[in-house]
């Protein structure tokens, strides 16, 4: 039978499966195949911080989602459109994030009294009404894949875990995508076991037969292209783009990378991504401490390399010591936060922005140094770069902040050529630059106020540094207080001489009278906010910080435009205080600390209430 | 290395800082004993790092007209780690005290040694915190009365020897601060050795533990309770060689013996190269912190390869092919790697 097309804006579905069901695959593929054919996407994993949580548990509820569209996508999605649950669990676990009318696909295999009851469901809701208003598609997906193996020579477990390739394949049929990458993906990821490829290729295959012959799946949807920008792209998630950055700023520099980094959770995927990176000029060292990653990486940049630590918040605050050294030395270093929720060991998997006050104040006397922040997944590349050029260029610890929700966040990249990323390379020291022939290795430059690198091995430049405090200019040991007094405000000068660009401000209709403030993260929830309220007719305008320390040298002038200002933060107010404190401006928070990202609609109401209190 | 154009002598290496240790530190013997040692190492003095924690003997950097720093308690090893690592090119010296090294930053001193990163390890043992003004350390004397032990000290110290063996160091050595010539001596081998040397010196502390080695130095005692370690040679001491060391009838040990109640097959002939450590470890169980029978000189000296060349195998060998390449082209290459697809 003919099957009726429906035309789509945009879809956000959910895979939702036990941790062993390959859930995280499946959304990869169909996120790949989504990209190729030109859709713009946003992605988003969610798994259990166990390894292996036990089979059919709640906790051991693992899921992908993918929100595409036909035109650009600024989040995951706040709520799927379409669940495929594997399992009771993966419906149990998601089911109240789903808006009315959702579809649902379930696995009716997995729906026994057994796996019920493993997660309180006292009767099946697929028997019950409590699905009643959600459009559900009862799919036996188990042993439909069993029955589509059956001639094929692979064990009946071998067949059973193929039924992920079952859902992808009826998902691929429903949303019109093509098969042939998918395809080639499994020969390729089986090809030294033909005989799993040829099942999971004909599971595949099964699932999308079964969409077109099967009257219970009448419709089938097309979401068109999105009007992309031409190029090459390729997925990245935040700190595989961060890794990336980095590797790409030694480049950039013509200087080696060294990375320094102690494994933690959401970080460690930088190490990794790092480390087989070799060919590209960096070195990895798994340090046995926090202490000694950031230890490391400075005695690198004291060599005369590109010093980067890795890390999240307990990390960071272990390493806080060796900044305070890195600001006294006037060295490069980078220092990644992939923040996540705190305090103490907190929720290592989570979200969270609460990592700004340690950041910019941190550390013990007055140690300022550089805090910029990513955005968005792919933002985090030129986050790095930048991080890199503010580090290279004023000699200093940069701290660069992500978080967990941008490190598993995967979007479409288009790759940057090259040559038009910044030149970040550096002049050593070469040659004695004091009256008398001497080196003077704190004379810094009157513009940057960055003091010359003389690296070990250059002659005639030996000098020493250290810890304790210092004269201006020779560098040398001092106790003098007029010393101290001008070394410690030179410090804070440095930070403020660190050139920035401006903050841009998106106000599409001019006449915005409330601003919203963000900075990291939030980009996303909040400028799909926005953009729903100006669809609407609602006037307000976003901006975005990237530089914290030192702030764009127009931010008060920009606040002082807006009758109010709003800033949403995954924390209880951190920018807030700094905003408020330096330009007295009587900001209005909004704040979520439940390890969860915002979502564009809750931003939207909040946003909408103070357009409407202005 | 490039070799050094003309003949330096310990003059080239004095800063021009002035020195400020107390007067009778042991300090002084050691950074004069180096700085006359620094002209044999044949390498110009701006290819050599000296790296500090904290302590006074961390002062040591400021005082060698060499590149320095003077860095956290205890974080020197980690430091210089990555600063060996990134630059094999320099000869990289760590100078630590017992509370630096053995406390406050323990941690990176076991895992410099069991990579063996190639660090020339100094640890100036005086038993005591100097800076501090006067608390006991880990390598203080059990039952020591210090400021903050007043009753004495239910602290079992460390024995630095055992505790590098431990950490599988492939250079260890013990030495004694004014001593000159065997201090030149363990310098030089540890100098010629390629990976972690481990070299603990016993420093005397005028202000707080003064006296603290004078067993090991006063004439009337030291032939008694030195044991002085050379490579294949008979492990004997005393005065006329009166004492030897041989292997414990019963366990794994070796102990004291008289040499005239013993074969002369039967006393230990030291050999600093034994593969396993436990040879070096017995060795170094020999003393009590009473320092009766305390060797000095070299323990242990196994070739094993250094970290940083072996990260730098792996780095040469996923370089194979772009030795040419430029930095923009590795950078496309990098970001072209792997699954893109084009639109438009």
């Amino acid at each position: 039978m003919a099957k009726q097309i429906q035309h789509l804006d945009r879809v956000a579905i959910r895979f939702a499966g036990d941790s062993g069901d390959g859930m995280q695959l499946t959304g990869d593929r169909f996120a790949s195949e989504t990209a190729i054919l030109g859709n713009d996407l946003s992605t988003l994993p969610n798994y259990p911080a166990e390894i292996r949580a036990p089979s059919g548990s709640l906790h051991g509820v693992s899921s992908f989602q993918v929100h595409f569209a036909a035109h650009d996508v600024l989040t995951p999605g706040d709520s799927p459109d379409v669940l495929v649950a594997m399992n009771p669990a993966a419906l149990r676990a998601n089911i109240a994030d789903l808006p009315p009318n959702a579809e649902i696909i379930v696995n009716t295999d997995e729906f026994t009294p057994r796996n019920l009851e493993k997660v309180g469901y006292t009767s099946n809701p697929l028997e019950n009404d409590s699905l009643d208003g959600y459009t559900v598609h009862r799919v036996p997906l188990t042993t439909a894949t069993i029955a589509a193996l059956a001639d094929l020579d692979v064990s009946k477990k071998d067949a059973e875990r193929a039924k992920n390739m079952f859902a992808l394949g009826l998902l691929s049929w429903m949303y019109s995508r093509s098969t042939e990458g998918t395809v080639e993906f499994l020969k390729q990821k089986f090809a030294k076991k033909p005989k799993l490829a040829a099942a999971n290729v004909a599971a595949f295959q099964a699932g999308w037969n079964y969409g077109e012959t099967t009257e219970d799946f009448a419709v089938r949807y097309e979401v068109k292209p999105a009007q992309l920008a031409p190029g090459t792209y390729r997925s990245v998630n935040g700190n595989t783009a961060l890794a990336y950055g980095l590797a790409a700023a030694g480049l950039r520099a013509h200087l080696p990378v060294f990375l320094g980094a102690y494994p933690i959770t959401p970080a460690s995927e930088i190490l990794h991504e790092l480390s087989a990176f070799k060919r590209f000029g960096v070195t990895t060292f798994q340090a046995e401490d926090e202490i000694a990653a950031v230890g490391s990486a400075l005695g690198a940049s004291y060599g005369g390399g590109l010093g980067v630590t890795s890390t999240s918040g307990p990390g960071l605050a272990l390493k806080t010591e060796t900044l305070g050294l890195a600001v006294m030395l006037e060295l490069p270093l980078v220092v990644v936060n992939v923040q996540r929720a705190g305090p103490s060991t907190g929720l290592p998997t989570k979200t969270e922005q609460s990592d700004l006050n340690i950041a910019l104040f941190g550390r013990h006397g007055e140690a300022p140094l550089a805090v910029i922040a990513a955005r968005s997944p792919a933002d985090c590349f030129y986050a790095a770069v930048e991080a890199a050029r503010i580090a290279l260029t004023y000699r200093m610890p940069v701290i660069l902040l992500s978080d967990g929700y941008l490190a598993n966040g995967s979007e479409p990249w288009l790759l940057p050529d090259p040559a038009d990323l910044p030149d970040l390379q550096v002049e050593f020291a070469t040659e004695p630059n004091g009256p008398d022939g001497k080196f003077l290795p704190y004379l810094h430059d009157p513009h940057t106020l960055a003091r010359p690198w003389a690296v070990p091995g250059t002659p005639g430049l030996e000098h020493r540094v250290g810890g304790l405090e210092k004269a201006d200019g020779t560098g040398a040991v001092s106790y003098v207080p007029a010393d101290h007094d001008l070394m410690m405000r030179l410090r804070a000068a440095r930070v403020e001489a660190i050139d920035v660009p401006d903050l841009e401000v998106e106000d599409p209709s001019g006449d915005a009278r409330v601003l919203v403030l963000g900075w990291g993260s939030t980009y996303g929830p909040i400028g799909a906010a926005c953009r729903k309220l100006r669809e609407r007719g609602v006037s307000i305008a976003q901006a975005h910080l990237r530089h914290i320390a030192p702030m764009p040298k127009n931010v008060g002038a920009v606040l002082a435009g807006y009758d109010r200002v709003v800033i949403p933060e995954m924390n209880l107010g951190q920018l807030a205080h700094v905003v408020r404190e330096r330009y007295l401006v009587d900001t209005v928070s909004y704040n979520k600390v439940n390890g969860q990202p915002f979502t564009s609609a809750e931003l939207e109401t909040v946003l909408e209430e103070v357009v409407r209190n202005a | 290395m490039p070799e050094v154009p003309v003949k330096l002598t310990a003059k080239d290496f004095r800063s021009d800082q002035e020195v400020r240790w107390c007067p009778g530190c042991g300090d002084f013997a050691i950074l004069s004993a180096i700085q006359s040692f620094m002209p044999e190492l044949g390498i110009a003095r701006e290819n050599i790092t000296f790296v500090s924690g904290i302590g006074c003997s961390s002062r040591f950097p400021y005082y060698l007209n060499t590149y320095g720093m003077h860095s956290i308690h205890g974080r020197a090893p980690a430091i210089a780690t990555g600063l060996a690592v990134s630059r094999p090119d320099l000869s990289v010296w760590v100078v630590s005290g017992d509370g630096d090294a053995l406390s406050i930053g323990g941690n990176h001193l076991i895992h410099a040694l069991r990579r063996n990163v190639n660090l020339k390890i100094l640890l100036f043992n005086n038993r005591i915190y100097g800076l501090t003004k006067g608390q006991c350390s880990p390598t203080s004397e059990f039952g020591k009365v210090t400021k903050s032990t007043p009753v004495g000290s239910r602290d079992t110290p460390f024995n630095p020897i055992a505790l590098a063996l431990g950490a599988e160091a492939s250079f260890v050595a013990r030495t004694v601060d004014s001593d000159r010539k065997h201090l030149h001596s363990v310098l030089r081998a540890a100098a010629a050795h390629q990976g972690s040397a481990f070299i603990e010196i016993y420093q005397n502390c005028a202000i707080f533990n003064d006296g603290a080695f004078d067993v090991l130095k006063d004439p009337a005692s030291r032939d008694s309770v030195l044991v002085r370690l050379e490579h294949g040679k008979p492990i004997t001491f005393g005065a006329s060689g009166e004492k030897c060391v041989v292997r414990e009838p019963r366990g794994f040990g070796l102990e004291v013996a008289d040499t005239a109640n013993v074969p002369r097959s039967e006393i230990i002939v030291h050999d600093e190269t034994v593969e396993g450590p436990a040879y070096a470890f017995t060795l170094s169980r020999l003393s009590d912190s009473d320092l009766s029978n305390t060797p000095i000189g070299v323990f242990r000296r196994v070739g094993r390869p250094t970290y940083e060349s072996m990260v730098a195998e792996q780095n040469a060998s996923a370089r194979a092919g772009n030795a040419n390449a430029t930095p923009d082209e590795l950078l496309s290459e990098l970001l072209h790697s792997g699954n893109t697809w084009t639109l438009g």
